[in-house]
């Protein structure tokens, strides 16, 4: 509150907080000095049946008030409230955001320091570890990757043997830390007729049923339009640019015909975040074990 | 002094008088908030929002999405360990209405900007069951096919003009004619999905994505 255009609010709120707590004193003080007639009502009649007697207020009601006034006073010395006057006990909200933060990072200092020392693959083996980057993985990752980790059409399965950038422990860290951005561009100029060729090639490839004449034209395609150029001349992918190997049964848009034509014909672009920024070096790194032990269980 | 049975037996006077306690309350709680510069200035990379966002904001406001989504991270750690930094008041100021909500049937927007890639928001304003087979928020597929200059985009200048006057009014930086005269050339062929991509893509950007 210290930061009003001029002094004038300032002065304004500090009038009107003291003048309104002042007024709730005078008012107790005022009806405490009233007439009353215990036993005998005002005289008038609601509603039928409703009348009202003139008593003085209950003492623990006219006590709660004072309560209230002394406590509205206590709380302006302590806290902000008063126009700019900061409280005595100097409190602000993002300082208490700010307190809790570090007392919850001091608790577990510890723990992620013991597994930042230790390698990816010893954390990926310690069940706690592997609890807690359970927890994270819950948190930052299942929306795209699913509560099993095993993806979704166009978000790579986690719990396979298979990876677009590489399934060593560092190049997981690498794909959580600085994220990937994996772009296959669109190949609308070859012709819907070459672009169908393609996809009976690239699905001979994985042994799915293809048509020999297109599979055949399609291999001579898939040489002369670039497609080796990131996908290898053998269609087994590069893990260095993130291009699919083609001669697995994973096919990350869909294997159907017209899923791969619309793959050739328009791209694809897909990102993963960079979470190094958000979560700090010690989250990624149970992170990527988390994410090396899903792998390696399907080995 | 008036008397207590006066006011009871006058139906105007207890009007008055009730409104004369609310105006007291609104005078300490609310005015001064218009004098504060944390409550009226930009944080810094604030900007208006460009015409394409505008649109998209505008088809935020009409699918309800405030209903289940707030726009507030409120600061504790709990909330800034999962959304990134709690949200300050400098933020809203060329929200109007701000989009804050107070339900929050899914988790908080204010930051998605850049969380998740254009796919998986397109995949997931589709069908959200697509990629979060747990989710239980409703598909907006018709958000693919419908363009967005013949419903959010129709009148865009006159929105971008009004916006234009709460900034100048309030004194702060604002769209510029040849802003507001490209406004349906930005807008284009983009499908309503399209917009709302890019509004909430642009979301809680200002403030670094980090705690």
């Amino acid at each position: 509150m210290s930061d009003f255009v001029s002094d004038f609010w300032n002065l304004y709120v500090i009038v009107i907080v003291l003048v309104s707590i002042v007024a709730c004193a005078a008012l107790l003080i005022v009806q405490g000095k009233a007439t009353f007639t215990p036993g005998k009502t005002m005289g008038h009649v609601w509603d039928e049946t409703l009348e009202e007697y003139n008593n003085p207020m209950p003492k623990w009601w006219s006590w709660m008030f004072i309560i209230t006034v002394i406590f509205a006073l206590v709380y302006l010395v302590l806290y902000p409230g008063l126009g700019t006057f900061k409280g005595v006990l100097n409190w602000t909200s993002s300082g208490q955001h700010k307190a809790e933060v570090e007392k919850m990072d001091a608790a577990v200092k510890p723990l992620f320091d013991k597994y930042m020392a230790m390698d990816l693959k010893a954390v990926a083996g310690d069940r706690q570890a592997m609890e807690m980057g359970k927890r994270l993985y819950m948190t930052y990752c299942m929306q795209c990757h699913g509560a099993d980790a095993r993806g979704a059409k166009g978000f790579p399965n986690l719990t396979d043997a298979d990876w677009l950038y590489g399934g060593e422990p560092e190049q997981i860290k690498e794909s959580i830390a600085n994220g990937r951005m994996g772009m296959m561009p669109p190949h609308a100029h070859l012709g819907n007729d070459t672009i169908r060729d393609l996809a009976s090639f690239v699905r001979s490839l994985s042994g799915l049923p293809n048509d020999s004449v297109r599979t055949a034209k399609g291999k001579e395609a898939f040489a002369s339009a670039g497609c080796a150029g990131c996908h290898s001349p053998e269609g087994t992918g590069m893990q260095a640019i993130g291009a699919p190997n083609l001669t697995d049964k994973i096919w990350l848009h869909g294997s159907a015909e017209a899923s791969i034509v619309e793959t050739i014909t328009n791209g694809r672009q897909n990102k993963m975040p960079a979470w190094k920024d958000f979560l700090g070096d010690a989250k990624v790194h149970l992170l990527s074990a988390y994410v090396l032990s899903l792998g390696q269980a399907a080995k | 002094m008036i008397k207590h049975e006066q006011i009871e037996k006058s139906v105007p006077l207890l009007i008055i008088l009730t409104l004369l306690v609310i105006l007291w309350g609104g005078l300490l709680e609310i005015v001064p908030l218009f004098f504060q510069k944390s409550m009226t200035t930009p944080v810094e990379g604030v900007k208006p929002y460009d015409a394409v966002s505008l649109a998209g904001r505008d088809i935020y406001l009409r699918e309800g999405c405030y209903n289940c989504h707030s726009q507030m991270i409120r600061p504790f750690r709990a909330e800034t360990e999962r959304y990134g930094h709690y949200s300050v008041a400098g933020e809203y100021v060329y929200d109007h209405p701000f989009q804050w909500g107070s339900k929050r049937t899914g988790p908080d927007l204010h930051r998605v900007g850049g969380r998740y890639s254009d796919e998986w928001q397109r995949a997931h304003l589709i069908n959200p069951r697509d990629v979060v087979p747990e989710s239980n928020m409703p598909a907006f597929p018709w958000l693919a096919t419908t363009k967005a200059k013949d419903t959010v985009g129709a009148d865009i200048e006159k929105k971008m003009e009004v916006m234009r006057t709460y900034a100048k009014v309030r004194g702060l930086p604002t769209y510029s004619d040849e802003e507001i005269s490209a406004a349906r050339a930005a807008i284009g062929d983009k499908t309503e999905l399209d917009v709302l991509i890019a509004y909430l893509q642009g979301l809680g950007t200002a403030l670094k994505n980090t705690k």
